[in-house]
């Protein structure tokens, strides 16, 4: 299997012009295997801590896990991602029709939304939820042997869990791939927003935009199956309703959360206070990370 | 780079009689077979190195799809692989459609259109210098376009239906296919597809690769032709350089029926304008119910070239389209 497709310039060059299509191929079966692998040898309930009732003392019954703009951000990019996937690879795969265009406009609303989120993360989140820290490492190596059925116990996660924390910086990565090096390929195409220049780089380098804009797109490809795949196994739903919802439930909180490193107040309580319990009326994120 | 030499690298040669044969050949060899009609576009492909099939289909002994005949509802059907000089000089074609026969005879030169064929003229491949040079653009699988560059040589190409790649159609024969409303018969080993000729042309926004809807595997065996209609007018005309032996800069088809000194029904198509031949539908809606005037034409001419965007070297083609469009509503006869 080739990873590039290359081609002879008309200089005579030996130039890369894009990643091989074979491997869309590789990254949809090792996203199923790793699916299928997953479903079959890891059990449901990785050892979650059992309630404390002590601590559920003056927690409200719901509790804010995201923001209003942290779900629209959440939902936008994945309209934006599903439809980016779609007019990518199927028309490699056979499937065609007029991809280019949408793609695009697609790809310029992908980096409205990113631009959003950064904004909203840096004014409305702490930025500091996102960061690995020693305990998440050690977290994340407890959960692996509880995962591979060693009788080990599993901490409780920060706000989001590490395993959620690589998955974001995965996708980060990638996207950010994807989105540079689409902008440089926007002076390709026709657009009303950049300017047709071919000639702003070398063959050579062109052709390593393409290769890494392909290398992320079918990166990408693999990280949404298995985020689709962890986003409906059964022990996880209650994550993506409160991707949907906003809220997890104070006994949801509990079990899975370790109070000291998310630190949450009666103020943080969702439903009818949703969107604006964060903060407690503090004007501060309360939704702390205080690891 | 593309170097023209004598000697065309060796492949294998399968000479099929049935079409079932050949099909299942196609299929086997998927995209490493070529299908050999007349050879004329694909032998200059083979002398420069740049396509090299492990596998050659040759099609001159399937008899089943050469030759004209009756269709149905009185209608004619043209094997692909019947010769341009056969359609040109058939007197059904002479008579019920002169579009055709009038388009097929402007191919080219006497020889060339001894060999070539009419399935072969429709799938050709455009004529890009910077493509047929073996340069690794778009539509050779790259990812730039040569001649869409601010200092590219870029005269013959179009003015419209772009998307990334700005090459053209260079058949003679598609846009009076299109205008006649054809139908391209297309067999595989999955059975057989009918393709309305308009449909049948495909741009670069759907596939850069390809021209048509022919895949690896799909074997164009006929085209047929609705019956005419009853004291159609029409009008056929091809702009090239010289007078003989050349590619087609810009042709105009127009078919059209004309009651009580008014357009009835028309279909206008113009090729070398675009990756496929446009048939122009605002046009055709525009013009129904009026006079073939001189004042029509202008008219039409003016709407046929909305939304046109030019290269470096082909603006002329914007007023040579308005023209090509009002002779073909003025003129037509
Ligand atoms: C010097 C020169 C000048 C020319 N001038 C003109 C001109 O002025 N106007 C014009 O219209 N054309 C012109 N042509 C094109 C020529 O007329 C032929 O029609 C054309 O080159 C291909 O026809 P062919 O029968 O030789 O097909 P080939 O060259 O054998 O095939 C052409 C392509 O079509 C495919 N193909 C052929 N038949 C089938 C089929 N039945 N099913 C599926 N695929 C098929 C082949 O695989 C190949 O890709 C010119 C060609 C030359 C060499
Ligand atoms: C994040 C998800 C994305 C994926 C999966 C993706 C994937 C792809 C793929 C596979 C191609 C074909 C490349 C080739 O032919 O080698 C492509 C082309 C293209 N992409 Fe993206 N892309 C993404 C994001 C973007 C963004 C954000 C932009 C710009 C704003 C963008 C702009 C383009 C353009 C302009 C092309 C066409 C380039 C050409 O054909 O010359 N893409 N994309
Ligand atoms: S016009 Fe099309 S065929 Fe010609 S160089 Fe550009 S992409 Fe290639």
């Amino acid at each position: 299997m080739e990873f590039l497709r290359r081609a002879l310039n008309p200089w005579g060059e030996n130039v890369p012009i894009g990643v091989s299509w074979d491997l869309i191929w590789a990254a949809v079966i090792i996203g199923a295997v790793f699916v299928v692998a997953h479903a079959l040898l890891v059990p449901k309930k990785v050892g979650a801590g059992e309630i404390d009732e002590s601590e559920a003392k003056g927690l409200p019954d719901r509790i804010q896990r995201h923001k209003p703009g942290a779900r629209g951000f959440h939902w936008t990019m994945s309209v934006t991602m599903f439809v980016l996937l779609i007019t990518a690879f199927f028309p490699v795969i056979g499937i065609q029709f007029p991809w280019v265009t949408i793609h695009w406009i697609a790809g310029v609303l992908l980096i409205l939304t990113v631009l959003y989120h950064i904004y909203h993360v840096f004014a409305k989140q702490d930025i500091r939820n996102m960061w690995i820290g020693r305990r998440d490492m050690k977290e994340g190596a407890l959960g692996l042997q509880a995962a591979m059925r060693r009788p080990v116990h599993r901490p409780r996660a920060a706000k989001y869990p590490v395993d959620q924390k690589m998955f974001h910086h995965a996708a980060t990565i990638l996207t950010l791939g994807a989105v540079v090096t689409g902008v440089l390929m926007m002076y390709r195409v026709d657009n009303f927003l950049l300017p047709q220049n071919t000639y702003m780089f070398s063959d050579a380098t062109w052709g390593w935009v393409y290769v890494i804009h392909g290398v992320c797109g079918i990166g990408l490809i693999f990280l949404v199956i298995a985020h689709v795949y962890f986003a409906i196994r059964p022990e996880k739903r209650w994550m993506t309703w409160s991707m949907i919802n906003g809220w997890i439930t104070r006994e949801r909180y509990l079990e899975n959360h370790d109070p000291e490193r998310w630190a949450v107040t009666e103020a943080d309580g969702a439903g009818e206070m949703e969107g604006t319990a964060a903060g407690g009326g503090t004007g501060q994120p309360a939704l702390s990370d205080k690891a | 780079m593309a170097v023209m030499r004598d000697m065309i690298p060796p492949f294998e040669l399968y000479q099929p009689t049935e079409v079932e044969d050949a099909v299942r050949l196609m299929r086997q060899h998927g995209d490493r077979g070529w299908v050999l009609a007349g050879g004329l576009d694909t032998f200059d492909w083979f002398k420069d190195r740049i396509k090299r099939p492990e596998a050659v289909i040759d099609l001159a002994a399937v008899d089943a799809i050469r030759g004209i005949s009756a269709g149905e509802d009185g209608g004619l059907r043209i094997g692909a692989m019947t010769s341009l000089t056969d359609v040109a000089e058939s007197a059904d074609v002479m008579d019920r459609y002169p579009l055709l026969a009038e388009a097929a005879g402007l191919v080219a030169t006497p020889q060339i259109r001894n060999q070539g064929t009419l399935g072969g003229n429709i799938a050709q491949d455009t004529r890009c210098w910077y493509y047929r040079s073996g340069w690794p653009c778009y539509r050779a699988g790259g990812n730039v376009c040569y001649a869409a560059t601010s200092r590219a040589m870029n005269r013959e190409h179009c003015i419209m239906g772009a998307s990334r790649c700005v090459a053209v159609n260079p058949s003679d024969t598609a846009p009076a296919l299109v205008a006649l409303d054809a139908e391209m018969v297309v067999a595989s080993t999955s059975g057989e597809r009918t393709y309305p000729a308009a449909d049948f042309f495909i741009g670069p926004d759907i596939d850069i690769e390809r021209m048509t809807v022919l895949k690896p595997g799909d074997l164009l065996t006929r085209i047929d032709l609705p019956a005419a209609w009853p004291n159609a007018r029409w009008y056929f005309e091809k702009i090239r350089d010289r007078k003989s032996w050349d590619f087609s800069l810009m042709s105009v088809a127009s078919s059209m029926r004309v009651e009580a000194g008014m357009i009835q029904d028309v279909r206008i198509v113009v090729n070398s304008v675009a990756p496929y031949p446009v048939r122009l539908g605002a046009v055709e809606s525009a013009i129904r119910g009026r006079a073939p005037s001189e004042e029509t034409g202008q008219m039409a001419g003016e709407i046929a070239v909305e939304g046109a965007r030019t290269l470096r070297h082909n603006d002329y083609k914007v007023a040579l389209m308005r023209n090509l469009v009002k002779r073909s509503i003025r003129d037509a006869a």
